[in-house]
């Protein structure tokens, strides 16, 4: 997996999927145009501040509620490289997986970044160091399953082989 | 180390002997749904996989509810690539408009659902089901997509909380106000990961209906799933409802429980859960002047038929206040029809309600009812986070039917007991 670089957006507690990517936009199924809608409803300036390769910080239980799956995508195709957060709803950690959006959870990291300081992680490690303060953080390692469920590429991928025709 | 009733039907459809919590598995798939939305999504994954076929078209359920009877032509692009899909697999569950009725209340009542069995659904409150003691939790599209071509997915073995039930709930008390309850104590990440299952004396009080309510907000608590016991409410339920052979199982003596939480049922107050979690409850009784500008009644939480009878009762011979509107949606057809057949529909449109076809649209404000800036709604459904039912400067209230149907008539926020003349 490519390791990821960019500034941090900081939000906070029980971000939901209704926040992420609001249930009016549920019609829609291009990716590229939920990404342009991302967060609207928490922060309507984010889709237009964010760069390619940036990175999504947060508190307890980001992505609760719905789910619905647009939300992750919504993200993915906004072009966020990485998710830490203290901790994820569990659907929404699912999704994330299984779409090959990276999220990591790391308490030390998401109560430590501001907003705005320059983030790498190091997938394979797990470590993500805060450029800007020189501060590193070590987030929790995926079990073995799910390191192959990302190596595979998600789980359409991984679950190829066990489909008869 | 004995198992709770999660781990007993993870650890059968595994094909193990027992199973622990934190345990990564892979397990047989009884039943597999999907709504207008998240089907749309799926799909496309579906064929990605190389699939052509679903793995069985007796188990793969198909309901559009979401954004159906078509809400736009986008919406419509979606119900067409799920009708599209439903009946190049000759699914024998796929319920179109007409015939289509909320999930989670549809299922049950059609008996597509049983005790002991392991179910994904594509929408998060696929939980309700272990209202009859199955293994029941919410996915997105591509475990839905994976579900359907393979009959299996993997799961993380979940720790577990038990929820010791005694007393009974008093007279204006429901299910939805014993889970408000609870959320409010907890939180919404109180059960993260975890199986909430509910057991003591106390289940015995509660209908069916109150608890499908209840485990319909599991995820409110973050929790993969609930359950409650088969007893003989709901053996009597299942005799009603359901023809599939079915299994249940218990909790062994040992199993091991993270927490263990009482609740005293007769202790609970009609419950409202204010703006902008459904943990941030209030008791009617600390709610101040809260003034309406809509009600809704209705949703998987609680459309049901008692939901249906409770919000009937109040409104009988009242008017709904004139500074409001009210939409009142029987979940299903059956229960439409038996609330034609009850004279609920003829009491809510005297009383000036809005009675729809069934549709899942207000709630997540895809459609029927969506808030202006400003708006307040006191509603029976599960979710009112920011910009949930419409506007992002909307306030949604989550509440019973009977605090929804009273509070209709008052114009703001009030307990039934307040109310002259309600029994």
């Amino acid at each position: 997996m490519q390791n990821a670089h960019g500034k941090a957006f900081v939000f906070g507690d029980d971000i939901n999927t209704d926040v992420i990517l609001p249930g009016a936009y549920l019609n829609v199924t291009d990716p590229k145009e939920l990404a342009s809608h991302c967060m609207e409803s928490e922060d309507p300036d984010f889709v237009k501040n964010a760069r390619p390769g940036d990175i999504m910080i947060a508190q307890k239980n980001f992505g609760c509620g719905s789910s619905r799956e647009h939300a992750p995508l919504s993200i993915k195709y906004l072009g966020i490289s990485c998710v830490i957060a203290s901790t994820f709803a569990r659907i929404f950690f699912r999704n994330a997986l299984n779409i090959g959006l990276p999220i990591l959870e790391c308490e030390e990291a998401a109560k430590n970044i501001k907003a705005g300081d320059t983030v790498s992680v190091d997938f394979n490690t797990g470590v993500i160091t805060n450029e800007t303060t020189g501060q590193t953080f070590q987030a929790e390692p995926f079990p073995p399953f799910m390191q192959n469920l990302i190596a595979c590429g998600g789980l359409v991928n991984y679950s190829k082989g066990k489909i008869g025709k | 180390m004995g198992m709770t009733v999660t781990q007993k039907i993870l650890a059968a459809h595994a094909g193990l002997e027992s199973v622990a919590a934190g345990q990564l598995i892979e397990a047989k798939l009884d039943i597999v749904m999907g709504n207008d939305i998240t089907i749309a999504l799926a799909v496309p994954e579906f064929r990605k996989s190389g699939a052509e076929k679903v793995f069985d078209k007796e188990k793969v359920v198909v309901v559009l509810d979401h954004f159906a009877p078509n809400k736009d032509i986008k919406a419509a692009m979606n119900c067409k690539v799920c009708r599209d899909f439903a009946r190049e697999n000759q699914l024998t569950h796929f319920f179109d408009v007409g015939r289509m009725g909320i999930e989670h209340a549809l299922l049950p009542e059609q008996g597509i659902v049983a005790p002991g069995e392991v179910i994904i659904g594509g929408d998060s409150h696929t939980c309700t089901y272990g209202a009859i003691g199955a293994f029941s939790t919410g996915v997105g599209s591509t475990d839905l997509a994976m579900g359907m071509a393979t009959g299996e997915n993997w799961f993380k073995v979940p720790a577990a909380i038990k929820f010791v039930l005694t007393g009974k709930p008093g007279k204006w008390v429901c299910g939805k106000d014993v889970m408000l309850h609870i959320i409010g104590r907890i939180g919404v990440d109180g059960a993260l990961y975890r199986s909430m299952e509910f057991c003591g004396d106390g289940v015995a009080s509660l209908s069916m209906d109150d608890r499908f309510s209840i485990t319909n907000m599991a995820i409110e608590a973050g929790a993969k799933n609930a359950t409650f016991p088969v007893d003989d409410v709901c053996r009597a339920y299942l005799a009603e409802h359901c023809a599939k052979p079915w299994t249940s199982y218990e909790a062994d003596e040992d199993a091991d429980y993270e927490q263990v939480i009482e609740i005293d049922l007769s202790a609970i107050r009609p419950t409202v859960a204010f703006p902008h979690l459904p943990s941030n409850t209030r008791t009617i009784d600390e709610v101040g002047d809260v003034p309406l500008d809509q009600v809704f009644i209705g949703s998987c939480t609680n459309g049901r038929l008692e939901d249906m009878a409770m919000a009937a009762r109040i409104l009988k011979g009242r008017k709904v206040a004139d500074t409001l509107r009210v939409l009142v949606i029987p979940a299903t057809p059956t229960i439409y029809m038996q609330c034609m057949e009850l004279g609920y529909l003829r009491t809510f449109m005297e009383a000036g309600c809005a009675v729809s076809t069934p549709t899942c649209g207000a709630c997540l404000g895809g459609h029927m009812g969506i808030l202006a800036a400003g708006e307040k709604c006191l509603s029976t459904t599960n979710r009112n986070f920011v910009g949930r039912m419409g506007h992002v400067e909307s306030e949604v209230y989550l509440c019973s039917p009977a605090v929804a149907a009273a509070s209709a008539v008052a114009g703001r926020i009030v307990s039934p007991e307040s109310l002259e003349g309600v029994e």
